[in-house]
């Protein structure tokens, strides 16, 4: 077990920055998700960790060691592929037994990690199948027992269950979290579906343009993202910012906004009804700037209706227009 | 990771090293040896060769032979591949039967053709109980050039078809059925999807079947001295009877350079007249 | 439709037949026995089946000792091209360098000229480097024909396995070679034995410059075109019947292997 340093890591592919001087710092035991979207660099820092990429400067320290200039093998850390990356030539017990084979683990040893993980991951059955003879959720599976049968000191996860149906990877998720509380192993995840962020991590980095935005508990990056960027990427639907006094911009959370009364509010036209059963979504104007606002349970409202809202107080978030920068939130 | 960086250049170095010297050496070998003579470089050795007997025969006959039984064989290649599309139960079987001449060399091709169609062959004792002919008929010999001529472009379409149907045959693995479904969705007829969905869309496959085929063509030889002896000149047949029995290299050379002047012609045009426009590749 | 199905059926057999049985009677005038070398007309099913002319034709002097030449030039093209055209194959499927270009289009260029030919202006050479009339010889020289094939077909089927198993196996614990015999060599084996046995076919069947590169040491297909004129009829078909019995048998080992390779290698 061991905690991690990035070190002023950047990457640049020919004239493109992926990564620009990113500093992280991850504690034993601690689980942390790289959360962005697409081309934001996540993967690309996952690999340069786990040594796949080089980085174009900066240092990565695994357990205080420094690994830059290490192969991927000598890192002592495992990882579980997007794509599972099970080998398809290997049954299920040698493919959980490759780590530790590659390492000269003794026979014993071998075993005893081999039956530990299939019986965490339920794969006891399918030990002497091959990946082809098993589903999508199981070959996953697999790709989690071989990285944890080698106990690594650090556990990389590449958008581990975004190739699952939207069912199966809401029970791989909590599965996976029951899995890796018990293991206890410091990990770095990478995606960029926030609700497993959020589900998943003790902490969350928010990656934009090859920049940590913000990191933080998952609760501080949703109730108080530190930039726009934050504010607008994670939740769903995205947090509403509207343009206020003095180059402001309130932020503020489609559910933080109640209904009033006739007058006691800001006049809110709406244009579209979404009735999403534990919400009522609704879609619609205030002062010319589009506004969407999420009331609990189910609302008869007609699209076309004039309604008044307003903004809890104690959750507006204000923002600096300019430069889309969480400002001091005295102000509000 | 500095040999990270220098190993793709160490994995590709021998394969490199070896066309370098077994491809490109002889090639340039081959243009320096044709265009040498007593006295320095020059034409002589072409002159030489334009005024032997058997050149003009020699250019006719290889533009025949490969201007008759490409198409025919291109032709047959589609059908084939078409007709593989039908079929359900066999289709592993009847694959493995039309690709059986891919692995035949052209005078194994020709041998076969020969034990068909010499005097006292297979063809003539067919005709002889049709009641056609009365004995033993000669039909590959200078007297009978129509008939020699159709036997070695037989000999070729037998050999070659197979190569140019698998070349197809993996295109069209490759063109999604739903294009297909949608042109009958918008009620085109199985016809009209041939012609205007499948061909188009084949049109990458078909022009590396025509290059493969083509140059392969050119090359032919064995075939012909297999069936019609000296009867039938081709260029690169006189290529090796330069060599082997006039023992004059420069002339070979000089046939060598003329065969591959024709075969990259032959590429460059199919490359250029069958040029799939980079909007429209799939 | 069942007439159209009917209709493709027919072409299905009619061209099976156009297939196999031109090889059928080069089977059967080649081992007729002697009583069919003479017979005309000639029984459509032979009456009787001897080995009596292979064997003739198999005790003539240069006959066995060509076969044995053909197989080994075969096999040594084949084990050169495998050995130098897969290394090459991975670095065009695993690496964009500079230069890949070159060698592609230098792969490409082999394409558009028939390759045999240059065996034309080797022999000099040859003869200087005691190669001539040699089976070492006609390898290297077959193996410029298969080479380029090998690189082009094991650069797709490498690039057909994941990049990310090679990953995994460097994450678990594997060097680069190691990752390559334990995880990426088995996933390629089927198409790299495919390969193996097309590079042994090319060199089997090549005619042109077997016969060019050799005058004594002759591989079967040069010793045939050799005799061409002046050998009886039979014994040409026992030889032709020689030259086609190993190519079938190794199609119908690949065959699982042809459309992959001849697709790929032909874009």
């Amino acid at each position: 077990m061991a905690g991690i340093v990035i070190d002023g890591i950047s990457k640049a592919f020919g004239n493109t920055v992926a990564l620009a001087a990113l500093d992280l710092a991850v504690a034993d035991r601690e689980f942390v998700a790289l959360l962005g979207p697409s081309g934001c660099g996540k993967t690309t820092l996952l690999r340069i960790i786990a040594g796949l990429e080089t980085a174009t400067t900066g240092r990565v320290l695994i357990g205080g060691r420094d690994v830059t200039n290490l192969p991927p093998r000598a890192r002592g850390l495992a990882m579980v592929f997007q794509n599972y990356a099970v080998f398809p030539h290997l049954r299920v017990c040698d493919n959980i037994a490759f780590g530790l084979k590659m390492a000269r683990a003794e026979r014993t040893r071998i075993d005893r990690q081999v039956a530990r993980t299939a019986e965490l991951l339920q794969l006891a059955p399918y030990l002497d199948r091959y990946p082809a003879q098993l589903s999508g959720g199981q070959r996953q599976r697999v790709a989690v027992a071989r990285a944890l049968a080698v106990e690594p000191a650090l556990l990389l996860m590449d958008e581990p269950l975004s190739n699952l149906d939207a069912l199966l990877r809401l029970d791989m998720r909590a599965e996976l979290k029951d899995v890796l509380r018990e293991a206890g192993t410091t990990t770095i995840y990478v995606t960029h579906d926030q609700t497993e962020a959020m589900a998943l991590a003790d902490r969350i980095a928010v990656l934009h343009g090859g920049r940590i935005e913000q990191i933080g508990s998952p609760s501080a990056i949703y109730h108080s993202p530190a930039t726009r960027f934050v504010g607008s990427f994670v939740g769903s639907p995205p947090m509403n910012f509207l343009r206020a006094d003095a180059g402001r911009l309130m932020g503020i959370r489609p559910e933080d906004i109640d209904l009033v009364d006739a007058g006691a509010g800001l006049p809110f036209r709406v244009s579209v009804v979404e009735p999403l059963g534990a919400q009522t979504l609704l879609t619609g104007t205030t002062d010319g700037q589009v506004v969407r606002v999420a009331l609990p349970g189910e609302h008869v409202i007609a699209a076309g209706a004039t309604l008044f809202l307003r903004p809890r107080p104690d959750r507006i978030r204000w923002m600096d227009a300019a430069t889309g920068n969480a400002l001091a939130q005295a102000a509000g | 990771m500095m040999r990270g960086r220098a190993l793709p250049y160490l994995l590709v170095a021998p394969a490199f090293v070896f066309l370098a010297v077994l491809f490109c050496v002889p090639l340039v070998q081959t243009i320096a040896l044709a265009f040498q003579t007593g006295t320095g470089f020059g034409l002589g050795n072409f002159v030489q060769m334009a005024e032997d007997l058997n050149f003009n025969d020699a250019v006719v006959n290889t533009f025949r032979l490969v201007g008759v039984a490409v198409p025919l064989q291109m032709l047959a290649a589609l059908g084939m591949a078409v007709m593989l599309g039908h079929l359900r139960a066999g289709r592993d079987l009847v694959l493995w039967i039309w690709t059986i001449p891919l692995g035949l060399s052209d005078l194994a091709a020709g041998l076969v053709w020969l034990a068909l169609l010499n005097d006292q062959g297979y063809l003539n004792t067919v005709l002889f109980h049709l009641g056609i002919i009365n004995g033993p008929e000669s039909w590959l010999t200078y007297e009978t050039p129509m008939a020699l001529f159709a036997a070695i472009v037989i000999a070729e379409i037998w050999r070659s078809t197979a190569i140019v149907m698998v070349v197809l045959v993996a295109g069209l693995q490759l063109v999604p059925k739903e294009y297909a479904e949608a042109a009958s969705v918008f009620g085109a007829s199985p016809w009209k999807i041939f012609l205007r969905v499948t061909l188009p869309l084949l049109k990458p496959s078909i022009q590396s079947a025509l290059i493969l085929r083509t140059v392969l063509a050119f090359e032919a030889f064995a075939v012909v001295l297999a069936i019609g002896g000296r009867n039938f000149p081709v260029l690169v047949s006189e290529a090796y009877t330069w060599q082997h029995f006039n023992q004059a290299p420069a002339i070979a050379a000089a046939y060598a350079v003329v065969v591959m002047g024709i075969s990259l012609a032959a590429t460059v045009v199919y490359l250029r007249v069958l040029r799939t426009p980079a909007a429209q590749r799939a | 439709m069942t007439t159209r199905r009917g209709i493709y059926l027919l072409g299905v057999v009619v061209l099976c037949a156009w297939v196999l049985v031109p090889i059928w009677l080069i089977a059967a005038n080649a081992l007729g026995g002697q009583a069919l070398i003479a017979a005309w007309p000639k029984p459509l099913v032979p009456t009787q089946m001897s080995l009596d002319t292979l064997r003739v034709f198999l005790a003539i002097e240069g006959v066995g000792r060509a076969l044995w030449i053909s197989f080994e030039v075969a096999v040594l093209c084949m084990v050169f091209s495998v050995a130098l055209g897969l290394p090459a194959g991975y670095a065009l499927a695993r690496y964009s360098f500079r230069g890949a270009n070159v060698f592609r289009v230098m792969i490409l260029l082999t394409r558009a000229f028939p390759v045999g030919i240059l065996a034309l202006p080797l022999t000099v050479g040859f003869i200087r480097l005691g190669l001539y009339d040699t089976a070492l010889g006609v390898a290297l020289m077959h193996t410029a024909l298969a080479l380029p094939f090998a690189v082009l077909v094991s650069a797709s089927l490498f690039q057909a396995i994941p990049r990310e198993l090679e990953e995994a196996a460097w994450v678990f614990g594997c060097t680069r070679l190691s990752a390559a015999w334990r995880v990426v060599l088995p996933l390629a084996a089927p198409g790299v034995v495919a390969t193996a046995i097309f590079a042994f076919v090319i060199s089997w069947n090549e005619v042109f410059a077997a016969s060019v590169l050799s005058a004594r040491n002759r591989t079967l297909t040069a010793y045939l075109l050799a005799v061409l004129a002046d050998s009886p009829l039979t014994y040409q078909f026992a030889g032709g019947l020689l030259l086609i019995v190993p190519s079938v048998g190794f199609i119908f080992l690949v065959r699982r292997h042809l459309f992959a390779m001849w697709g790929i290698a032909s874009r």
